[in-house]
C-alpha cells in the first residue's frame, strides 16, 4: 500500500461527520456544531508566554493571549454560539489565570458571560479557575468531548490535548500547518492558542487512534482542507485485519 | 603547520638585514634543512614592536608557524619561575579539527627545541573538569574556535584568565569574518581588548579582494580614526591550473546533476592520486556519489562527506583521508576549509563554482607545496554553467577575487553578545557601548539601537512591560546590570555560538520491516523502534515530503522511511534502485556579483566564444540571429507566446535569491497591470514570468521600476516564509527562543514555541521591535537580496531593453525547461492547498485502499 497523503479537494470547506453529528470546521481551528449551536476549541494555552518567563525560558512577546483572545472573540462574534466548550489546557499552566493582563481578563470575562461557557480540564489546567462551568467530560447528543483523547476506538469522541499538525509538498512548497484529524468515528482538535505548537499525525501516537485512514482538515486561510493519510494500523491482538 | 618537504623545497631566503632568530631557533630551522621565511621573520619583527599584524600567504606557506613563532620565541625567554600559570598566547580557529591539527602540529618543534611550553586545546569536546581546570592553571597557548572563546569570556573568570594575554592568532581570519560568526568574534576581540589591552593580534589569511577590511577587523577602532593593523603578505605560490572539462556526451540545456559527465569524472579521479570533487548542495553529493559508484568499476575507495552525516562518520572519512587511504571524497563546504592533506593533487569542482574566493580557497585544497601548481578541474553542468566556469577560469588566472558584500553587526548577535557579558559580571551600559563600538563591524551602531537592544536583553524590550518579575538583568544600585539568577546564564550557555541550521530530524536506522507484505503490514505495524545506528540529521522540510514506505538516499545509503517519532526519523535499508534524494535546501551559494559582472561581459563578447565549449558559440550564435545577446549594461527582457501562454525572460545574472525576490515582486506588478501572471521560475542567471496576457505589448520601463522596492516589498517580505525562516535564525542566536538541543528533547514539539509563531504575534503587536529590524537587515542581504536586486535595478533603469518575439529564443530554453521542475510561485497558499488535492487525485485512484 502506498500511504500517500490525498487530498479530496471537493470536500474543501464541507461539513466534518463525526459520529454522525454535522460539524462545520473553521480555518481558525474553531468548530462549530450547527445542530446543538456549539462553537468547541481545544488548547488555548493561554499565558504560555508568561509561562516560559517564570521559568526562566526567556521572554517571548507577551502578546499571546491577546491574540488567541481576540481570534476567539472573531469566532463567536461570526457564529454567534449559544455554547462555547473549551477543550482543556485552556490555561497554560495553574498559575496562569493570575498572571492574565487587566484588559486580557476584563475580554475573557465579558466573553464567558455572554455564552453557556464550559471549561473542561486539562492536564495544564486540572482546575481552571474562572467564570463559567467546569467539567471533566460532556455528552451532547452521540458526541463526547474530553481533553485528552482515549487510545483504542472511541466512536463519538472530539479531544484535543494532541495539537495535530500535518505537513505535504506541492509542487516543491512544503507546508506545515494545523489540522483537524478525524476518520468519521472520532475528531482531535488542532491547537487553538497562538503560541500552541503542533504534533505530526504521522507521530505514533496517532496509529492509536484510528483504525484506518483519516483525514487532516488542514486550516488555509480561507478554508480548511482535508487531506487524506492513509495511517497505517497496528496489528492488535485478535483483530490482525486493518479493513474498517 | 609547515610540513618538511614543502619547506625544503622553499627557494625563499631572509633578505640581507633581517635579523636573525635566536640561537635555539635558528639550529632548529638548519637541523630541518630549512630557511626561516621572509613573513615569519617580518612576523617577529611585527611582535617585537608590539603591534598587530595581518598576515597573508598561501597555505604551504608556513603561515601558521610564522603565526606562532613569536610567541614560541617569548615563552623560551621568560623567567623561568613564576607565581602561577598564565595564559599567554590564544590561538582561534573556525575549525575544530584544524585547531587539534595545529595542537599535534606544534608538539614537533616544541619538543626538538626543548622549550618548556605547555600547549592545550580546548572544544565542545573538552570535558568540563579540564575546562575548570584550564582555567585555574591555564597552558602557555591555548587554542580553540570562536565559540569557545566566546563561552570563556562569559565566565566570571574571564578578567582573571586572560589579564596577563599577549598574543591573539585568528587563523582563517578570511573565513569567519564575513558572517555572524565573525561579528560574534569581533565582540569578543573587542572585549579581549579592554581585558589584556596589550595583547597583540595576528590574522593569518588567504588572499582577500580587500586586505583592509580584516586589518580594520583585527584592532580596535575609535571615530574618526582608521585603524589598520600592519600588514605582511607572504610571497604567492604557483599560479593553479585551472581547465573546464569538456564531455563527450552532449551539454545539457539545464539542470545541475552534470550526469553527462560522470565517465570522464570518473577518469580524472583515476587518474589522480586523491582528488576532492566539490559538489554546491548535499543533495548533489549524494547523487554524485551514487553514480559515481555504480560506473566504480576499479573499486576506487570513494567517500562522502557532507554537513548532514554524522559526526563520527564524518571524522572517519577524514581519519582515512589523512591516512591517505582514499582515492576521493565527494564534498560539499564542509571541507573548503579544513587541515592539510598532502595527498591531495586534484580538485573537481562539479557545477558553476558561484564566486572566485570560493573556487581558490577549493583548489587551494590541492597540493600544499608552492613551487608546483594546484590543480583543478571544473565541470559545468549546463551551457549557462560554462559561462561562470569560464569566467571563474578567468578570475583566478588573474588572481581576482570577490569583494565581499558590506555588513555591518548583526543585532541578534550584539544581544547574545551583551548577555554573555553579563553573566561574566556586572555590566555599565555606557562602558559597554563604547567597547561594543571599536569592534570593527559594530563600529557605525548608534548609541539609541544598542540601548534597546540591551533592552531586549533585560525584559524583552516590549512596549507592553509585562515581564517585570521576570528580568534576566537586573540593576543593582550602583546602575549596573548583573543577571538576574543562575538559570539565565545557564541559557546562555546552552544557546551561544551564532551558528543555527534549519530544524534538522535525526536520521535513526532500524531493522528493515519486519514482514515484506506491506500490504499485510504496513509500515509501522510492529517495527522494532528501538535502537539502530545515528546516520546523521535531515532536514525536517524534506522528511515533510515523506509518507511511509518513500525510500531515499542518504548517507550515501538507499534508505526506506518508516516512521517519525518526535524528533527521530526511523529508516530501514532498501534495495530501491530509484530513490528519492533529498532536496536539500542549505548549501546554496548565489552567483557573487563580481563574477556574474564576468559572465555579463564573456557573454557580451563574441570574440571571446569560440574560447567556450563548440555548443555553447553555436548557442549563442544563433541567439545573436534570432534575438540579441544582452550587452553588460542593460537587460534584455525577451517576451513570445507559447501553447496559450506568453511568457516573459530575462537575464539579470544577479542570483537565484535576488531573482526569487524579483519574480515575486514582477508577478505582483503584473497582476495589476491585468497582465493575469501565473507563476515564475528563478533560475542564478535569468527570470521567466509565464501569464495569460499578452506581454509583447507590456511597458517594460515601468514593470522593472526600482519603485517597486517599496511597498510591494513590504507587503510581500512580511508575508514570506523566507523571513520566518530567517526570523527564526535571530530569535535563537538573541536568545528569544532556546535552541533545540539533542538530548534535552523529551517533551517535544507541543511544548517548545514555534518561531513562526512569535513572528506571527511579534508582527502583529509590535512591527517595530529589535528582533524584527535585526530580521529585516538579515532577508536584504540573505535569503531575499534585495540589496542586491536594488543595485542591480537601479543600473539598468533605462537600459531595458525589450525584444518581442514569435517564438522561444536559445537563451530562453533553460529557463523554460526549469518550469515544471522547480517549485512555482504566485499561487495563494490555499490555491496551493487545494492543487496538492486536485494533483494527487489520479495517485489516490490508484490506492488499493483497506
Amino acid at each position: 500500500m502506498k500511504a500517500a497523503a490525498i487530498v479530496h479537494s471537493d470536500l474543501a470547506g464541507a461539513c466534518l461527520t463525526v459520529h454522525g453529528a454535522r460539524l462545520v470546521p473553521d480555518p481558525s481551528g474553531g468548530l462549530y456544531w450547527p445542530e446543538q449551536d456549539t462553537l468547541v476549541v481545544a488548547d488555548l494555552h493561554f499565558e504560555k508566554g508568561s509561562g516560559f518567563a517564570t521559568r526562566g525560558r526567556g521572554v517571548l512577546p507577551p502578546y499571546d493571549t491577546r491574540a488567541t483572545l481576540g481570534a476567539l472573540a472573531g469566532l463567536c462574534r461570526r457564529f454567534r454560539p449559544r455554547r462555547v466548550v473549551c477543550l482543556g489546557d485552556s490555561f497554560h499552566d495553574r498559575k496562569a489565570e493570575a498572571r492574565l493582563g487587566p484588559d486580557e481578563r476584563e475580554m475573557l470575562h465579558a466573553l464567558v458571560g455572554r455564552h453557556d461557557w464550559i471549561w473542561i480540564c486539562g492536564n495544564h489546567d486540572p482546575a481552571p479557575d474562572f467564570a463559567g462551568r467546569i467539567e471533566g467530560t460532556i455528552s451532547l447528543g452521540p458526541l463526547i468531548f474530553r481533553h485528552a483523547p482515549s487510545p483504542g476506538p472511541m466512536p463519538g469522541e472530539v479531544a484535543g490535548h494532541l495539537h495535530p499538525s500535518a505537513a505535504i509538498s506541492v509542487r516543491g512548497h512544503s507546508m506545515r500547518r494545523r489540522c483537524f484529524a478525524a476518520d468519521g468515528a472520532r475528531l482531535v482538535l488542532p491547537a487553538f492558542g497562538a503560541y500552541a505548537g503542533g504534533l505530526d499525525v504521522r507521530d505514533p501516537a496517532f496509529a492509536t487512534l484510528f483504525d484506518g485512514p483519516f483525514h487532516a482538515w488542514m486550516l488555509g486561510r480561507r478554508a480548511v482542507h482535508p487531506v487524506r493519510f492513509a495511517q497505517p494500523s497496528r496489528p492488535r491482538p485478535g483483530n490482525a485485519s486493518s479493513s474498517r | 603547520m609547515a610540513r618538511p618537504a614543502t619547506e625544503a623545497a622553499d627557494p625563499g631566503a631572509p633578505e640581507p638585514g633581517t635579523p636573525a632568530l635566536p640561537p635555539r631557533f635558528a639550529t632548529w630551522f638548519a637541523g630541518r634543512g630549512w630557511t626561516p621565511r621572509r613573513h615569519q621573520l617580518a612576523l617577529v619583527e611585527v611582535a617585537k614592536a608590539g603591534q598587530s599584524v595581518l598576515l597573508i600567504a598561501p597555505t604551504g606557506g608556513g603561515k601558521t608557524l610564522a603565526g606562532f613563532l613569536p610567541s614560541l620565541i617569548a615563552l623560551e625567554n621568560r623567567p623561568p619561575r613564576r607565581q602561577r600559570a598564565k595564559l599567554h598566547t590564544h590561538y582561534i580557529s573556525p575549525l575544530k579539527a584544524l585547531a587539534a591539527d595545529i595542537a599535534r602540529n606544534l608538539e614537533a618543534p616544541v619538543a626538538e627545541m626543548g622549550l618548556s611550553v605547555k600547549v592545550e586545546l580546548r572544544t565542545g569536546d573538552t570535558s568540563q573538569s579540564k575546562r575548570d581546570r584550564q582555567r585555574r592553571t591555564p597552558p602557555d597557548i591555548l587554542l580553540t574556535t570562536p565559540e569557545q572563546l566566546a563561552l570563556m569570556l562569559a565566565h566570571p573568570s574571564a578578567a582573571a584568565l586572560f589579564a596577563d594575554l599577549e598574543a591573539i592568532i585568528l587563523d582563517e581570519l578570511h573565513a569567519i569574518t564575513e558572517s555572524k560568526r565573525g561579528d560574534l568574534l569581533a565582540l569578543d576581540l573587542a572585549r579581549l581588548g579592554k581585558l589584556a589591552p596589550a595583547a597583540r593580534r595576528v590574522g593569518l589569511s588567504a588572499t582577500v579582494a580587500e586586505p583592509d577590511l580584516l586589518r580594520r577587523y583585527l584592532v580596535p577602532q575609535q571615530a574618526g580614526q582608521d585603524r589598520r593593523a600592519r600588514l605582511v603578505v607572504g610571497e604567492a605560490g604557483a599560479p593553479a591550473e585551472v581547465e573546464v572539462l569538456a564531455a563527450a556526451a552532449p551539454l545539457p540545456w539545464s539542470g545541475h546533476s552534470a550526469r553527462h559527465a560522470l565517465p570522464e569524472i570518473y577518469d580524472a579521479i583515476r587518474t589522480a592520486r586523491t582528488a576532492l570533487v566539490f559538489v554546491n548542495t548535499r543533495s548533489q553529493a549524494e547523487y554524485l556519489f551514487r553514480e559515481l559508484w555504480r560506473i566504480n568499476d576499479d573499486g576506487l575507495a570513494i567517500a562522502l562527506h557532507h554537513g548532514s552525516l554524522a559526526a563520527e562518520q564524518r571524522r572517519r572519512v577524514e581519519a582515512a583521508m589523512a591516512a591517505g587511504t582514499l582515492r576521493a571524497v565527494v564534498c560539499t563546504a564542509t571541507l573548503d576549509l579544513g587541515i592539510d592533506w598532502g595527498a591531495v593533487d586534484l580538485v573537481l569542482q562539479i557545477g558553476a563554482p558561484k564566486g572566485s574566493s570560493r573556487l581558490l580557497q577549493r583548489i587551494g585544497r590541492a597540493n600544499h607545496r608552492l613551487d608546483t601548481p594546484s590543480r583543478a578541474l571544473l565541470v559545468p553542468a549546463n551551457r549557462f554553467e560554462v559561462l561562470e566556469c569560464a569566467a571563474a577560469r578567468q578570475a583566478v588566472h588573474e588572481g581576482a577575487l570577490d569583494a565581499p558584500p558590506k555588513r555591518s553587526g548583526a543585532l541578534d548577535v550584539l544581544a547574545q553578545h551583551v548577555l554573555g557579558m553579563a553573566c561574566s559580571g556586572p555590566i555599565d551600559p555606557d562602558a559597554l557601548y563604547v567597547e561594543v563600538i571599536s569592534a570593527a563591524p559594530y563600529a557605525g551602531l548608534d548609541r539609541d539601537t544598542f540601548r534597546r537592544v540591551v533592552e531586549f536583553v533585560e525584559h524583552g524590550g516590549y512596549a507592553l512591560r509585562k515581564y517585570e518579575r521576570h528580568h534576566r538583568l537586573k540593576q543593582d544600585s550602583a546602575g549596573l546590570l548583573r543577571v538576574a539568577n543562575a538559570m539565565v546564564a545557564r541559557q546562555y550557555r546552552l544557546n551561544a555560538g551564532t551558528i543555527v541550521e534549519a530544524p534538522m530530524l535525526k536520521v535513526r536506522l532500524v531493522r528493515g520491516p519486519i514482514s515484506r507484505n506491506r500490504t499485510a503490514h504496513p509500515a509501522g505495524g510492529g517495527l522494532p523502534l528501538r535502537g539502530g545506528r545515528m546516520l546523521g540529521e535531515v532536514e525536517e522540510m524534506f522528511i515533510d515530503q515523506l509518507v511511509p514506505g518513500d525510500t531515499f538516499q542518504f548517507a550515501g545509503e538507499t534508505l526506506r522511511f518508516e516512521a517519525l517519532r518526535e524528533m527521530e526519523v526511523l529508516v530501514s535499508r532498501s534495495a530501491d534502485p530509484e530513490p528519492k534524494v533529498p532536496s536539500y535546501d542549505g548549501g546554496k551559494f548565489p552567483l557573487t556579483t563580481f563574477l556574474a559582472d564576468r559572465v555579463r561581459h564573456l557573454l557580451a563578447d563574441p570574440g571571446g566564444w569560440s574560447a567556450l565549449l563548440a555548443p555553447v558559440e553555436e548557442w549563442l550564435r544563433i541567439q545573436r540571429i534570432r534575438s540579441v545577446v544582452p550587452d553588460p549594461d542593460s537587460l534584455l527582457v525577451e517576451t513570445f507566446p507559447r501553447g496559450r501562454k506568453h511568457y516573459l525572460v530575462c537575464y539579470p545574472f544577479e542570483g537565484r535569491l535576488a531573482h526569487q525576490t524579483l519574480g515575486m515582486l514582477l508577478t505582483r506588478r503584473m497582476e495589476r497591470a491585468g497582465l493575469h501572471p501565473l507563476g515564475f521560475v528563478a533560475s542564478e542567471y535569468a527570470l521567466a514570468v509565464w501569464a495569460l496576457g499578452d506581454l509583447r505589448a507590456a511597458h517594460m520601463d515601468a514593470l522593472f521600476d526600482q519603485d517597486m522596492l517599496g511597498d510591494d516589498l513590504e507587503a510581500w517580505m512580511a508575508e514570506s516564509s523566507l523571513l520566518k525562516r530567517t526570523f527564526r535564525t535571530c530569535a535563537i542566536i538573541a536568545g528569544l527562543i532556546e535552541r533545540r538541543h539533542p538530548g534535552l528533547e523529551k517533551s517535544g514539539r507541543q511544548v517548545t514555541v514555534s518561531s513562526d509563531l512569535v513572528y506571527d504575534v511579534l508582527r502583529r503587536y509590535e512591527p517595530d521591535h529589535i528582533l524584527l529590524q535585526a530580521t529585516w537587515a538579515d532577508a536584504a542581504s540573505g535569503l531575499l537580496d534585495v540589496a542586491r536586486l536594488g543595485a542591480a535595478l537601479r543600473r539598468v533603469a533605462g537600459h531595458i531593453v525589450h525584444k518581442p518575439l514569435d517564438r522561444i529564443s536559445p537563451l530562453a530554453v533553460p529557463s523554460i525547461l526549469e518550469i515544471g521542475r522547480e517549485s512555482v510561485h504566485g499561487a495563494a497558499e490555499d490555491a496551493l492547498l487545494r492543487e496538492a488535492a486536485d494533483a494527487l487525485i489520479a495517485e489516490a485512484m490508484t490506492l488499493d485502499d483497506p
